[in-house]
């Protein structure tokens, strides 16, 4: 009996969660991917098949804008990865008590604005009559105005910037549960700094690396505002495809196979960081 | 004595309360699916006042309103305002507006004309679904200090003089703009899909040859107002208002209208399948439609109504501007957008994603 | 013979407190050297010192008679055994063990041979392969010491490294340190605040006190011949009585307690002078006990009292005595031979010990 009301609680005490993924999560993903096997044939009429996936693969710009997302969201998690690391490694094993903090927050203060306002910040620092350009025209490094906005380094630039908080709490949180003696041991027993950081510290932040890689890497490749309004006339972002199909072209049996697509690749591309660093995916989120 | 001038007060209270109670019960909330400017907060209130409703306004484009109506078949606004030309094709295709009863606009208030044209517009199967509210044009903004001379008509944006100075937006009006000023008559090959493929087929390798010369398309209007009070473009294919808007800075700046002939188009009002509150909606559009009140709108919005002799309200500034930027030949070269047949989005698409492709 | 390590006039002052002052020391090859001190008096900072991960303010630190100062200390031949023994979690125990040797870039078969030395040495063969949480607490020591020792380094630190274990294996592991030091014939720096581990291990011990060595000695001097108040009130249990001398003679000085008792004491090479304030303490375990007053006539110091309680702790057991003439609370061991294991509370007894066990001290002499 007292098991019974035990299973019972267990049962209600889960009830929001399975609602929460089922209503959000997994029947929407079902709905979309019944959507995307629909086929326009007329109007109003549709039939059950493949074709807009075959589209996706069929259409050279749809393919490559794709695998272009993809190569871009992996290179702004590497460098997301490669500035957030000394950052915190300072945060959680070199700064103390209010210095700490004070680094903390300035890593959370940029989301106090809304994306759109800080991809705006940076339009203005970047365009040609920007701040930038007139540093570099008074510094004399060049002589007339220079565009840095709408190239692929600008859509780095600003998905890095958004990224960076998420890539640096994993890692604080991570090497914050290392114990300075084990990082001493490290030295004590002859290690140099290169050593100690290959074996003991790299090793032991390997899941807070991995998730932060994940979370950015899935902000990246699922960002929007960014690419567009950055890249300007080259900025070819899978999430704008989508938009396009499902908004402008009223395409949403294309858009879903697009969307459906995306949700392949992030998984993919997750499973093989993880299978290449030998991670779990358990590990990562402890 | 004073202390009775209290109760008095109370008890007037009381029954004020009591009359709003009474008006409140035929009072609704109209859920209106707009573009900028066109539910000014001063206009809702006044709105208010007069009839009770309450407005809660959602600021949208074209694409969104028709997007967001045919996610919910229809529901979740009492009152939209796609273009004109966007309403026989998604009617058709997701059935998401329901017909307009006519006998409960004041029709007095329309200029006729345009009333009449925007009926025709969007009659389906017989019944009107649009009347008009908002019309403007789309065509050049320019700094004529710097492009005056070069810059006559859309296709003049691939000028070399002009190379990385000039912006435009990456979406269907600029393939017909392009189109009309290369010449051809795409609203005539509507209906001929394999005539229209064939003109979307020349803009397209037009804009792909022009891609070097721009300097970024632009996405939303506050974008294209920044590049070119900053100098940093200096044509750019655009609405008129942000011309005239530009102007008041900068005399220089100002909106022309294209040899080929500026793009008309017309917003309208039109009723969502599944919209609860029609009674608001009517009330709505016989209110904003008053000469005075559309003023307003045109202060707001800086486009001109259908309302008939708001003319008189709108500022002499706004006019002069107009009647600078349309000279009366230009304004019978209008090209009004007629109804979009479903499926030449596809078209449209495909081409607008290979010039966007395009290195 | 060169000393291992040798400390000159080592001092570490940090922002607005000094940690150690002047503090100097030589150990010399092949002995097991404790510090053992409180927490917070300054043993720590100097095991940092000597490790290379704090410079000190002021004096030296040589090992095998060469200055380290400014030897990082991935360079120092010094290792140290960390307080929670910080094995690597992310390796295993061959991995642990031979990461120093890697990090001299060693050829692997050598490596490998060595691990499996040192893990004979330590009684864990083949365990190599396993992971450091599959270890039991007292494994994970010895890793841990294997870990340094197959360096072969000139000293070994030991930072309270029995500090985590329960009871009964801090019991056994003492012992088995001091082997395992015997074995590898290095010489260990080991500190604890556990004067157990100190006295059972060591062959010589320093205690120190708010950043100074009090006194270095071996456990047997640091017991019998304490030098100053703070090290006979560390070492050891004590009753402590606070007094003024009264007399003092060739052989013995008479203190008044503060409650009117006298009690019979020496002064440990020093001089004391009538009315001079004194600390004396007398070990519970000098105290002898018994119901008859004859036994102790001998004894200078002869007390009766009633028994207030009696503790009962196997071998450590003791009596709580108050003195009736001045009411003074006294400890006294209760020995396990004779015929004093049946007291009760409240019986009357008798105590007495010698001048010789009660150690004075003048209050504030250093």
């Amino acid at each position: 009996m007292t098991q019974m009301t035990a299973r019972l609680g267990f049962f209600v005490l889960l009830m929001p969660l399975l609602l929460w993924l089922a209503l959000l999560i997994i029947i929407p993903h079902i709905d979309m991917f019944l959507l995307s096997l629909r086929e326009r044939v007329g109007v109003g009429e549709y039939e059950t098949s493949f074709a807009n996936y075959l589209i996706l693969f069929t259409e050279p710009l749809y393919i490559w804008t794709f695998v272009r997302t993809a190569v871009m969201s992996v290179l702004a998690t590497a460098i997301t990865l490669i500035i957030a690391f000394p950052v915190s490694i300072y945060i959680a094993k070199i700064a103390q008590g209010r210095l700490q903090q004070i680094l903390f927050m300035l890593c959370l203060i940029p989301f106090y604005v809304s994306e759109l306002v800080r991809t705006f910040g940076w339009m203005i620092l970047l365009r040609e009559t920007g701040i930038v350009s007139n540093f570099v025209q008074w510094v004399g490094i060049v002589d007339r105005p220079v565009e840095f906005l709408y190239n692929d380094a600008a859509i780095m630039v600003g998905l890095v910037y958004t990224s960076m908080l998420f890539m640096v709490v994993p890692l604080v949180t991570t090497l914050e549960s290392l114990d300075n003696s084990v990082i001493e041991a490290g030295y004590d027993l002859g290690g140099s700094t290169l050593s100690v950081m290959r074996e003991i510290i790299i090793p032991h932040a390997a899941p807070g690396i991995m998730s932060g890689c994940i979370v950015v890497f899935m902000l990246s490749l699922g960002n929007y505002l960014t690419p567009i309004m950055l890249g300007g006339k080259d900025s070819l972002w899978f999430t704008e495809m989508i938009y396009n199909q499902f908004i402008v072209r009223f395409n949403w049996e294309l858009g879903a196979a697009f969307g459906f697509m995306l949700l392949v690749l992030s998984s993919a591309i997750v499973w093989a960081m993880l299978r290449l660093t030998g991670q779990t995916l358990a590990k990562t989120m402890e | 004595m004073k202390s009775g001038f209290k109760f008095l007060k109370h008890t007037f209270s009381v029954f004020a309360i009591g009359a709003v109670a009474v008006q409140g019960a035929n009072a609704e909330t109209l859920r209106l699916l707009t573009w900028g400017g066109y539910a000014p907060d001063d206009v809702v209130e006044m709105f208010k006042a007069e009839t009770g409703h309450t407005v809660e306004v959602t600021k949208s484009n074209n694409e969104e309103m028709i997007a967001k109506l045919r996610a919910t078949r229809g529901g979740g606004f009492d009152l939209a305002q796609p273009s004109q030309d966007r309403i026989l094709g998604p009617q058709l295709e997701f059935g998401i507006y329901k017909p307009i009863d006519i006998s409960r606009i004041d029709q007095g208030q329309f200029i006729q004309s345009m009333l009449s044209a925007t009926m025709a517009n969007t009659t389906v199967e017989g019944r009107v679904y649009g009347v008009p509210h908002v019309w403007g044009t789309s065509g050049l903004v320019m700094d004529t200090a710097a492009a005056g001379d070069i810059v006559k008509d859309y296709t003049d944006l691939c000028d070399p003089a002009v190379a990385g100075k000039v912006s435009y937006r990456l979406k269907r009006p600029t393939l017909i703009g392009f189109a009309f000023a290369m010449g051809m008559d795409p609203f005539a090959a509507y209906s001929d899909e394999a005539a229209y493929k064939d003109i979307m087929d020349k803009v397209e390798s037009k804009l792909i040859d022009c891609k070097p010369n721009v300097k970024t398309y632009w996405g939303g209007g506050d974008e294209l107002m920044g590049l070119v009070r900053s100098g940093e473009v200096v044509a750019s294919m655009a609405w008129d208002t942000g011309g005239w808007k530009l102007n008041a800075d900068n005399p220089n700046i100002t909106f022309v209208a294209p040899t080929s002939g500026a793009l008309g188009w017309i917003d309208t009002f039109v009723l969502p399948a599944k919209g609860r509150a029609d009674d608001a909606a009517y009330d709505w559009i016989n209110f904003v439609m008053r000469p005075e009140i559309a003023a307003k709108i045109t202060a707001a919005a800086g486009n001109f109504t259908a309302s008939s002799g708001a003319d008189a309200f709108a500022e002499e500034s706004l006019k002069a501007r107009y009647q600078a930027s349309f000279p009366a030949v230009a304004i019978d070269n209008i090209k009004w957008y007629p109804p979009v047949p479903g499926g030449l989005e596809a078209i449209e698409g495909a081409v607008l994603d290979r010039v966007k492709a395009a290195q | 013979m060169t000393p291992d390590l040798e400390a000159v006039g080592l001092s570490k002052t940090f922002a607005d407190f000094q940690a150690v002052k002047n503090v100097s020391f030589t150990v010399p090859a092949g002995s097991f050297f404790s510090i053992l001190g409180p927490s917070g008096c300054g043993k720590t900072t100097i095991m940092r010192m000597i490790a290379g991960f704090l410079e000190p303010s002021s004096g030296d630190i040589r090992i095998k008679g060469e200055s380290v100062l400014g030897v990082a200390p991935n360079k120092r031949p010094v290792n140290m055994v960390f307080q929670h023994l910080a094995l690597f979690p992310m390796m295993n125990i061959a991995d642990n063990i031979g990461y120093g040797l890697r990090r001299q870039k060693r050829p692997k078969a050598e490596i490998a041979r060595k691990v499996d030395e040192v893990l004979e040495r330590i009684g864990l063969p083949g365990i190599g392969q396993r992971k450091v949480d599959e270890l039991s607490g007292g494994q994970k020591q010895r890793v841990a010491i294997a870990r340094c020792m197959v360096l072969e380094p000139d000293v070994l630190l030991l930072d309270e490294p029995l500090g985590a274990l329960d009871l009964k294996l801090r019991e056994h592991m003492k012992l088995e340190l001091k082997a395992l030091q015997e074995a590898f014939e290095t010489t260990f720096i080991y500190i604890t605040h556990d004067q157990s581990e100190a006295l059972v291990m060591s062959d010589q011990i320093a205690v120190m006190n708010q950043g100074r060595f009090e006194q270095v000695g071996t456990g047997k001097d640091l017991y019998y011949r304490p030098q100053t108040s703070f090290v006979a009130g560390f070492i050891g249990d004590s009753n402590c009585w606070e007094g003024k001398v009264e007399s003092v003679d060739a052989t013995s000085t008479l203190v008044r307690l503060d409650n009117g008792s006298a009690i019979h004491g020496v002064f440990d090479d020093r001089t004391s002078h009538v009315g001079d304030s004194v600390d004396i303490f007398v070990r519970p375990e000098s105290i002898g006990i018994s119901r008859n007053a004859s036994d102790f006539l001998d004894c200078e110091n002869r007390l009766s009292g009633q028994v207030h309680d009696v503790i009962f702790n196997g071998a450590a057991s003791r009596v709580m005595l108050r003195d009736s003439q001045g009411g003074t609370m006294i400890e006294v061991a209760l020995p396990q031979s004779g015929g004093s294991t049946d007291l009760l509370k409240g019986e009357s007894v008798h105590i007495g010990w010698r001048a010789a066990q009660s150690t004075c001290f003048v209050k504030g002499a250093v």
